[in-house]
């Protein structure tokens, strides 16, 4: 096990230190960094119905196979990317052991086709939630995130300003985990608090 | 201070309890809140507010909205300063500063005025004709020619305000918020769809605002009111008022820009506008209609105006636009108006129809007002020359074509016109949608639409108010249930009293009443009957050559009020009908829109991401000088104390070739590629073979496009079966990625392979050296470093400083080299334990410059740098990459008799007597004077520590066959020629031997 | 702005994708038995209709998969979406 300790965050060029869970009453949107979550990405076929099984039996869960759905809780869960790619998340620290399982399983089942990346690095997580989240977002994001159109446990590949983003709505405040890319990391969050700032920003605890 | 002495004592929509102060012209004024800068001018008896574009000619106030040709005001000073802002937009605010544009030093004294006198010589087209030649100076006509000619003054400071950018989806938007377009926000909103309403005024209202009409029992603002708020009342519903959409493009998306607190004087850091980005799965038109006046002499004068302008400024502003009237049309309007003003106050002189006879519920009013109606009659020309004195009328001829019977002068100071109204069709046109001319209404009209869009009301041809809230309301229900959103209970049509109105009858131009006489079609550009007919003469009879060889439409009015007009006329010259002749193209913006608001906040910081690797800090806080490669920024050298760049990247460069250097190579680009068809894959995208590879072993491979260029080029590692790793150049990246998913997903789907991007995924640094294994394994556990156990081009996992790592043994610099890579953020990490251990070594940081060099010692290629998309591997010397025994992209092209020409550029080495910039031109016969036949370019060139000298890499026709010629590089703008001889590019160990330390 | 039906992650704003121009241009099986005039159609030839196109695009900021539509080029119009692999449509159907 690598010491944990030696990680390091993309906004750390930020120095947001003496800022993070700071007070801001007047705030309506609430940003952090969730930085210790292991991301996985797994690519398979969806067709294949004893695979699918294999990989729930050791998720607790099916994969989503619904366009912009994910599975799972916030915590474990699985995010659809495309037909056959999904984003697999669970704690920091565990992604080795779920790395391995997936792996097993797929053998197991007879999955000649699979392939399993470790991207916990390749992104990080920025969380924005509060009643005007909404209206950050749509500041630089095309998706429609009317309560009609994009709901809690939803996901989408899409542009936020301009970086490549995998956004997905985990609560109602509305709250929503904005994958990112972790070289892009820093613009979107001085873009977000750009963005945010007519609504208040209280820059959240990092994970 | 003036007293407003215009101003009414009582009714309109203007706060007189609140004054405002404002000056116009360094002069201080006072006006209300609730006016427009024009009507607070008008109140305030100000007559001339500008001077024309081209003759100078003293302006008034015409309109009283957006297609104001005259009263162009600049706003403000310094960086928030704006020019060409229609005083009849403008809304009062507190301390409000505007100046006349297009004059000087004054408006009332103008210099350029002598444009007018001698206007004979400045003709339709005559920049065109006159300042092109001699061509040279145009140059110097140009500086006196703008100044005359200017249109405001364009800020030079950056600008203080925030603009900001929104996106935001609806299912149906409304576009205008007068009458009809009310009833389609309220019909649709009541159906429970989401709905926009945008609408350029500050109030709800639209035409109501200004024309005193009534709805029910209420009057037409106060029914606005109560939609408003019912509207507000909606969930699903927003309404945006001072929001202008101004452009229509595909599939329903409408750019609108929303004037934030401009009305407040948009103080400095604060959010001045907003740049709405609407999809709406339906669209409703409700633009309203802009009334066109009628074309006479001098018809320019301050105080000739447009009827409905006039109605406008009494009904809404409580202003009177003038003390004595005379009313001049072709339609029920100007009777209507005519009553309005004689209500107010102003005494009305007559009513001069060119309808020989004027029929109607107006007509018989005004009549009975004893007001006089000179039916059949025609105004020939104004008089007075800074404000208006008077009229001359004369009968129409039984046609209605000519005049007959003598000139009858009317003393007025006002002049209202109607020729009718211009359907506002801008925003249809743009959407695609076809226009059909309407011969009883004189306009072209909405026709069969392209996208998912209805039109109502005034804009589709339909003015009196009864039908633009009946087909309002039918818009909005219809598009809503289009979408399956139903109103419950739809309410009754509301009562309005509606008189029968008579026909209107066009009139585009009539003769000259007396010679050289000016009569304007164009206000904005002074374009004049006579420009129109001069043109068509020499032969601009299309539409869209008049427009630009008069001018015509071409201001920042976009000659709403004067192109029908234009187009009349132009239609009369050539015998044909209106439609025959055809409206030129509406482009967006429909009006002016702000580069700041364009721009939003891509601004600064913000203008586009800067990427940054897992390392950065420390070599920021290491006095990193930064390059630029695509968004990523790379330590470029890392300068100590009073080094400059050459001595730094000298001394880079003798740590690498002598000691060991370091070098963050995080952003080249990383793809897993994973599957049983993963080599088959490889050999059909990379020239060489990669059948025989072993696991843990690394190859280098060449990319082409299918044309047999080279596209990209990288060290692929076989990391277990079916698992391959490839590195790309740092800017082909994402471009790679895309190419191989490309053939993947499209060309080969049978082939089993799955790829993932994971270039974020690793910080990567490499250490090369003499040094670089001592130094390596100091941190490297598990990890047989020795020369047998890990030859060059293979790849291990293990620990280094305790962290997770793959180290592959490769070398871009020709040294004994290692690559080593963690999870990203592990990275700086990493580099920190090299720092630490590498004190005892000297290790040296070192940026791209000195990696550059480096590689070009050795003549390696650098993708992008010495090819450009024209290079073939052939041409780079390096056939031996490229396999005879398999098929793969681009192979087909290099067999071309193109590619296989022997006088193809090739890639060569250059020694240069002193170092000269990357692109040089080559030259074989050097020349004092251009031409000279050029041989090639220079695509590299350093200077390198370990020769001694500078080094260049080029390309040059036929280069390998010229090794040890001399060449001459001509470098003109330096004042120098510099001689070369041609090498071969590779300078250093050219037995590789130190590879392998 | 386009608004295109991704068909596996629906409509969205033509910013999210690239367009990889005309569809149904086969690689040739065996290249080398193509003349360079052969060659060079397949490498650069196209229809460019005014009218409807058969094109590739790629939601490149979603999920990253090709497909194919059909194109109006005059009005824009989307008149088809339909899966790489699938073939064009008879004209006039």
């Amino acid at each position: 096990m690598v010491d944990p300790s030696l990680r390091q965050s993309p906004l750390a060029t930020l120095h947001l230190g003496g800022r993070e869970g700071q007070p801001a009453p007047e705030a309506s949107v609430h940003l952090a960094e969730r930085r210790s979550v292991g991301k996985i990405n797994l690519r398979a076929d969806p067709g294949d119905g004893v695979l699918m099984n294999a990989f729930e039996s050791v998720l607790g869960y099916p994969l989503p196979l619904d366009p912009n759905r994910t599975s799972g809780d916030g915590k474990r869960g699985a995010l659809r990317l495309g037909p056959d790619e999904w984003l697999v998340t669970v704690p920091g620290g565990q992604e080795n052991a779920l790395f391995g399982a997936l792996g097993t399983a797929a053998t197991a089942a007879g999955g000649k086709h699979v392939a399993l990346s470790d991207v916990s690095d390749a992104r990080t997580i920025l969380t924005l939630a509060g009643p005007r989240a909404r209206d950050v977002l749509q500041k630089g994001c095309g998706l429609d995130l009317h309560p009609r159109a994009f709901q809690t446990g939803h996901c989408a590949g899409t542009l936020l300003a301009r970086a490549a983003i995998l956004l997905h709505q985990t609560g109602d405040a509305p709250a929503y985990d904005i994958h990112v890319a972790w070289s892009f990391a820093a613009y979107l969050w001085v873009w977000l608090e750009d963005a945010g700032a007519e609504y208040g920003v209280a820059v959240g605890e990092v994970e | 201070m003036k007293r407003q002495r215009n101003r009414l004592d009582v009714g309109a929509r203007i706060d007189r309890s609140r004054r405002l102060r404002f000056h116009f012209n360094g002069k201080p004024y006072e006006g209300f809140a609730g006016d427009t800068l024009a009507s607070a001018l008008l109140a305030n008896g100000v007559r001339v507010v500008a001077r024309s574009f081209k003759y100078h000619r003293p302006r008034g106030i015409y309109s009283a909205g957006m297609e104001e040709p005259n009263a162009l005001v600049q706003l403000g000073g310094g960086a928030s300063s704006e020019p060409n802002l229609r005083a009849t937009q403008v809304e009062l605010f507190d301390g409000l500063e505007a100046a006349s544009v297009n004059c000087w030093p004054s408006v009332n004294f103008d210099i350029w005025a002598f444009n007018d006198r001698v206007s004979g010589l400045l003709p339709a087209g005559f920049y065109y004709k006159t300042f092109m030649w001699p061509k040279s100076f145009w140059h110097s006509y140009e500086k006196v020619i703008r100044k005359g000619a200017g249109l405001g003054t364009a800020p030079e400071m950056p600008d203080h305000n925030i603009y900001e950018k929104r996106h935001q989806h609806c299912d149906v938007l409304v576009v205008g918020g007068g009458p009809a377009g009310i009833s389609a926000a309220l019909a649709a909103g009541r159906s429970g769809a989401r709905v926009i309403l945008a609408d350029e005024q500050a109030e709800l209202g639209g035409a109501l605002l200004g024309n005193g009409e009534r709805i029910e029992a209420a009057s037409g603002v106060d029914w606005a009111m109560g939609a408003r708020a019912e509207l507000d009342g909606m969930d699903e519903v927003r309404v945006l008022s001072r929001t202008t959409a101004f452009g229509y493009y595909d599939h329903n998306y409408v750019l609108m820009v929303e004037r934030v607190n401009d009305h407040l004087g948009a103080p400095p850091g604060t959010l001045r506008q907003r740049l709405w980005k609407i999809r709406a799965r339906q669209v409703v038109l409700a633009t309203g209609s802009i009334e066109r006046p009628m074309v006479f002499a001098d018809n320019d004068r301050p105080g000739v105006m447009l009827a409905g302008a006039a109605r406008t400024y009494i009904n809404r502003f409580g202003v009177k636009p003038g003390n004595r009237a005379v009313l001049y049309g072709n339609n029920d309007h100007i009777h209507q108006v005519a009553l309005d003003l004689a209500d107010a106050g102003v005494r009305v002189e007559a009513v001069v129809d060119v309808r020989a006879k004027a029929v109607g519920e107006a007509v018989a009013a005004v009549r009975e007002r004893g007001i006089e109606v000179m039916a059949g009659h025609a105004v020939g020309g104004a008089l007075g020359k800074k404000r208006l004195r008077g009229v001359e009328v004369l009968a129409l001829n039984e046609k209605g074509d000519g005049f007959a019977g003598d000139i009858r002068r009317l003393r007025c100071d006002l002049l209202c016109l109607s020729g009718g109204w211009t359907p506002t069709v801008h925003l249809f046109s743009q959407s695609g949608g076809k226009l059909d001319y309407s011969e009883n209404q004189a306009c072209f009209l909405p026709g069969e639409a392209r996208q998912a869009v209805s039109v109502a009301g005034a804009a589709n041809g339909v003015f009196a108010l009864k039908g633009c809230l009946g087909e309002g309301a039918a818009a909005g229900r219809s598009a809503a249930g289009k979408l399956g959103f139903r109103e419950v209970g739809a309410p009754e049509a509301l009562p309005v009293a509606q008189g029968e109105a008579g026909a209107l009858m066009p009139v585009w131009r009539l003769p000259p009443v007396s010679k050289g006489e000016r009569r304007f079609v164009d206000l904005h550009g002074d374009v004049t009957v006579s420009d129109i007919e001069l043109a068509a003469r020499e032969g601009y009879s299309a539409n869209e050559h008049l427009k630009r060889y008069t001018s015509t439409g071409m201001g920042p009015d976009q000659g709403r009020t004067g192109n029908m007009h234009a187009l009349g006329i132009l239609a009369d010259i050539r015998g044909e009908s209106i439609p025959a002749v055809g409206t030129t193209t509406f482009r967006p913006p429909y009006t002016p829109v702000p580069y700041g608001v364009m721009a939003g906040r891509d601004v600064g910081v913000l203008a586009d991401p800067v990427r940054m690797t897992a390392m950065h800090g420390w070599h920021e806080r290491s006095g990193a000088v930064f390059d630029d490669v695509g968004q990523w920024k790379r330590p470029w050298y890392f300068p100590r104390t009073g080094e400059g760049m050459a001595a730094a990247v000298r001394r880079e460069c003798i740590a690498a070739r002598s000691g060991v250097a370091i070098l963050d190579a995080s952003t080249l680009g990383k793809i897993d590629i994973q599957g049983p068809d993963a080599a088959k894959f490889l050999n059909r995208v990379y020239t060489n073979s990669w059948n025989k590879l072993a696991v843990g072993r690394c190859r280098y491979g060449l990319m082409l496009g299918e044309d047999g260029m080279v596209m990209d080029d990288g060290v692929t590692s076989r990391l277990a079966e079916n698992h391959y790793f490839m590195t790309t150049t740092s800017g082909g990246a994402a471009r790679v990625m895309a190419w191989l998913e490309d053939w993947l997903q499209c060309e080969w789907p049978e082939l089993k392979v799955y790829l993932t991007s994971v270039t974020e995924q690793w910080a990567t640094l490499s250490i090369s050296g003499p040094n670089a294994r001592r130094l390596l394994s100091e941190l490297a556990e598990g990890v047989d470093l020795e020369a047998d156990a890990f030859p060059h081009m293979v790849v291990r996992s293990g620990k280094v400083a305790g962290i997770e790592a793959r180290i592959s043994r490769v070398s871009f610099t020709g040294e004994l080299g290692y690559e080593v890579s963690v999870a990203t953020s592990y990275g700086l990490a990493l580099w920190q334990a090299f720092q630490r251990v590498g004190e005892n070594y000297d290790l040296t940081p070192i940026g791209t410059e000195a990696l550059h060099v480096l590689r070009a010692e050795k003549g390696y290629i650098a993708v992008g740098h010495d090819t450009d998309g024209s290079v073939t591997p052939g041409d780079l010397g390096m056939d031996w990459i490229v396999s005879k025994k398999k098929d793969f992209i681009g192979r087909r092209s290099l067999a071309r008799a193109d590619t296989m020409r022997t006088d193809r550029k090739h890639f060569v080495g250059l020694l240069p007597e002193t170092r000269v910039p990357e692109g040089a031109q080559i030259v074989a016969e050097y020349k004092r004077r251009p031409p000279m036949k050029m041989i090639g370019h220079v695509t590299s060139c350093y200077d390198s520590a370990a020769l001694g000298r500078p080094i260049a890499l080029a390309l040059i026709a036929g280069g390998r066959e010229r090794i040890g010629e001399t060449v001459t590089i001509p470098l003109t703008l330096q004042g120098r020629v510099v001689k070369a001889e041609i090498t071969s590019p590779v300078f250093y160990d050219p037995k590789g031997e130190r590879l392998n330390g | 702005m386009l608004r295109i039906e991704c068909p596996h992650c629906g409509a969205r704003d033509e910013a999210e994708f690239s367009c990889g121009g005309e569809a149904h241009i086969a690689r040739p099986k065996e290249p080398d038995k193509l003349s360079d005039a052969e060659w060079a159609d397949y490498l650069y030839m196209r229809t460019n209709p005014k009218g409807i196109l058969a094109e590739r695009w790629c939601h490149t900021f979603g999920c990253r998969r090709w497909f194919n539509i059909e194109r109006d080029t005059v009005s824009h119009e989307i008149l088809r979406v339909y899966a790489m692999g699938e073939p064009r449509r008879e004209s006039g159907t």
